[in-house]
């Protein structure tokens, strides 16, 4: 599904080259569910960035479902972001203007998915992540938890076959975190191919394979029982 | 993304901080309501004028002494001294020139007009019977100069409305004697009230023959001649005519001008365009400011809503939704606002008339079709920038904003 070819990362910062990359391969196969780990500073976020089309490669080839994305121009990295991929952010990035509902129907918009078709597909995905009784709510007006589980509803709402979440759980207390790895692991149940970026150890345990990065290279790939 | 949901989002981020978009929509309400009421009221002055002159007829010759080139400025004649036009002169056009209807000769002076004890400072023409036609002025009560008064150089006096309420009041002034200018003048009529006209007061005049009237100012030539064909189509030959006459009673000199009514309405028609146009475009300075108000708020906005923009990014949308987003936000700002400004600008306009009566004001739609896609244009002009600065920032970029 996903074939990373020596993909770097730099920065130029004054007279100094950064790799936030270094010469990343990775494959990732349709249906894994895998955890990235790593210290701070290793390149976790660049890579999930990288994958998830929101930043360009400054080097290497990254194939998405045999497509190359490092060729795709600023409209076509769009279509793959709203079709292909969903996106939870350690600091769940809703619109505050808007409800639960509206910011999971919002992909919808720019899917081009006609307003009365809208609700009818983002409802039974709230549903799914247990906010049916929360649609209304403004994100000022909903947990940490609840807020993540409306920022993975509109992740999944264009049933995309990929899920990449960026630490979902850091800003969460232990027990809203367990409930957001469970609905994880449950989509990968379901056929979603997942990555998640942690810190923790028993997020990492319920992945099946687990990818250690260091300094911007891959320090670790293993497969766990 | 289709329009209207485009709309629907720039609507909400419009509603959702009212107070500044109704600061930004107020530049733009001033500037076309600015355009509106001074394109109104120069439009207004032009259409006045426009009628008052063609109430006079478009048929009008003014013959007048002296010449005038299309060079421009009034050039005296070689010899020294103008020939001046004269009674003579008058009578040859009414003889000989059949393309006229009338050839009025005029004089034209200041007189004190005296009833008893009260005085009056006034205008005295002399004139023929034929001036009532030409200019459109008649008798009231009496009978206007015959041509018998004129042939006879007789002391009549024919008063303006405002002169006989003045001097008589509610008496009537019908063969009453006036001193006029230590002369002895009989009233034989009063005119018909008219009004102002182009700012002269039409009521306030005192008609006598043209020869009493050369005799009252001690000259034996003329102000002016008034000639009228019967057809617009017969100006040009008249004019002809007129001068193939006159010149031959001029030592085969043209040293008279011939103006037409027509030319006077389209020289004053420029220049009431022109004026209009550069109020216009006075007012278009502060629709500008108002635009560049938009284009300020836009980039203040574009910058507030970075991470906005970057989770949009981050959830499909592509460079143009975003762009259509702001572009939009910015038209719609500008558009509502000059909606407001033509309702606003339109109905003052309309008002004005009803208060200052001397302004009289024209609202056209081609100046609220020309405000209002101004307006528009504003809008699209000053936010296609912020809006373009909008989707064009990197998605991470954007995210990471704080
Ligand atoms: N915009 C940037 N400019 C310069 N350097 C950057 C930029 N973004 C990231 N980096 C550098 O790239 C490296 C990797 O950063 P990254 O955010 O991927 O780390 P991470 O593994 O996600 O860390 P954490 O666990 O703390 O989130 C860091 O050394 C960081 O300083
Ligand atoms: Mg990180």
């Amino acid at each position: 599904m996903i074939h990373l070819s020596d993909i770097s990362k730099t920065y130029r910062m004054g007279e100094l080259d950064i790799c936030a990359l270094c010469g990343v391969s990775l494959t990732v196969k349709a249906g894994e569910i895998i955890a990235i780990m790593g210290p701070s500073g290793s390149g976790k976020s660049t890579l999930m960035n990288v994958l998830g089309c929101l930043d360009r490669p400054t080097g290497g080839t990254y194939t998405f479902e045999d497509r190359e994305i490092s060729a795709m121009n600023d409209d076509e990295l769009a279509h793959v972001r709203n079709a292909k991929i969903g996106f939870v952010f350690q600091s769940f990035n809703l619109l505050p203007r808007f409800s639960a509902l509206k910011n999971v129907e919002m992909p919808l918009v720019y899917s081009g998915v006609p307003s009365k078709y809208r609700t009818e597909r983002a409802v039974p995905v709230l549903e799914k992540v247990g906010l049916g009784d929360r649609m209304e709510h403004k994100p000022t007006e909903l947990s940490g938890g609840q807020q993540q589980r409306v920022a993975i509803a509109r992740a999944l709402v264009n049933n995309p076959p990929l899920l990449l979440a960026d630490e979902p759980t850091g800003n969460l207390d232990s027990r809203s975190g367990e409930e957001i790895l469970n609905i994880l692991v449950d989509l990968n149940n379901q056929g979603v191919t997942i990555m998640i970026v942690t810190h923790d150890h028993d997020v990492a345990a319920r992945c099946k394979r687990i990818i250690n990065l260091k300094d911007g290279q891959v320090v670790g790939d293993r497969v766990q029982a | 993304m289709n329009f209207l949901e485009t709309f629907k989002v720039a609507l909400e981020a419009i509603l959702s901080n009212k107070m500044r978009s109704g600061l930004t929509m107020l530049g733009v309400i001033i500037g076309v309501l600015a355009v509106i009421l001074l394109v109104s009221i120069g439009e207004g002055a032009r259409v006045y004028i426009t009628k008052e002159l063609t109430g006079l007829g478009t048929n009008l010759l003014i013959i007048t002494p002296g010449k005038t080139t299309t060079s421009g400025g009034f050039h005296p004649p070689s010899a020294g001294t103008v020939r001046k036009l004269t009674y003579d002169d008058a009578q040859a056009l009414r003889r000989r020139a059949w393309l006229l209807t009338d050839a009025v000769p005029i004089v034209l002076g200041t007189g004190r007009i005296k009833f008893k004890n009260l005085g009056r400072d006034t205008m005295v023409i002399g004139t023929t019977p034929e001036f009532q036609r030409v200019r459109n002025l008649f008798i009231g009560i009496g009978n206007y100069v015959s041509q018998n008064d004129v042939d006879t150089k007789a002391k009549v006096a024919v008063l303006g409305t405002k002169v006989k309420e003045e001097l008589f009041g509610d008496q009537n002034a019908l063969g009453q004697v006036v001193m006029l200018s230590d002369a002895r003048y009989r009233v034989i009529g009063v005119m018909q009230k008219k009004g102002t006209s182009l700012g002269w007061d039409v009521d306030d005049v005192i008609f006598i023959p043209v020869t009493s009237g050369q005799e009252l100012f001690d000259t034996d030539s003329l102000f002016e001649i008034l000639a009228s064909t019967p057809r617009a189509e017969d100006v040009e030959r008249a004019i002809a005519q007129i001068k193939n006459i006159l010149i031959r009673r001029h030592a085969h000199k043209e040293d008279f001008s011939i103006q037409t009514q027509g030319a006077m309405l389209s020289t004053m028609d420029t220049i009431l365009g022109v004026l209009t146009a550069v109020l216009g475009g006075i007012a278009g300075i502060s629709l500008l400011v108002g635009g560049i108000g938009i284009m300020n708020i836009m980039l203040v906005s574009v910058r507030e809503r970075t991470r906005e923009i970057g989770i949009r990014k981050a959830i499909g949308a592509r460079n143009s939704d975003i762009m259509a987003q702001f572009l939009i936000e910015a038209i719609t700002l500008s558009g509502v606002g000059g909606v407001i400004g033509i309702i606003l600008g339109v109905g003052i306009a309309l008002l004005i008339p009803l208060f200052v009566t001397v302004l009289p004001t024209s609202v056209s739609l081609w100046s609220i079709a020309m405000a209002f896609s101004f307006s528009m244009a504003v809008g699209v002009f000053f936010g296609v920038y912020p809006a373009r600065k909008a989707s064009l920032q990197d998605p991470i970029t954007a995210l990471r904003y704080e």
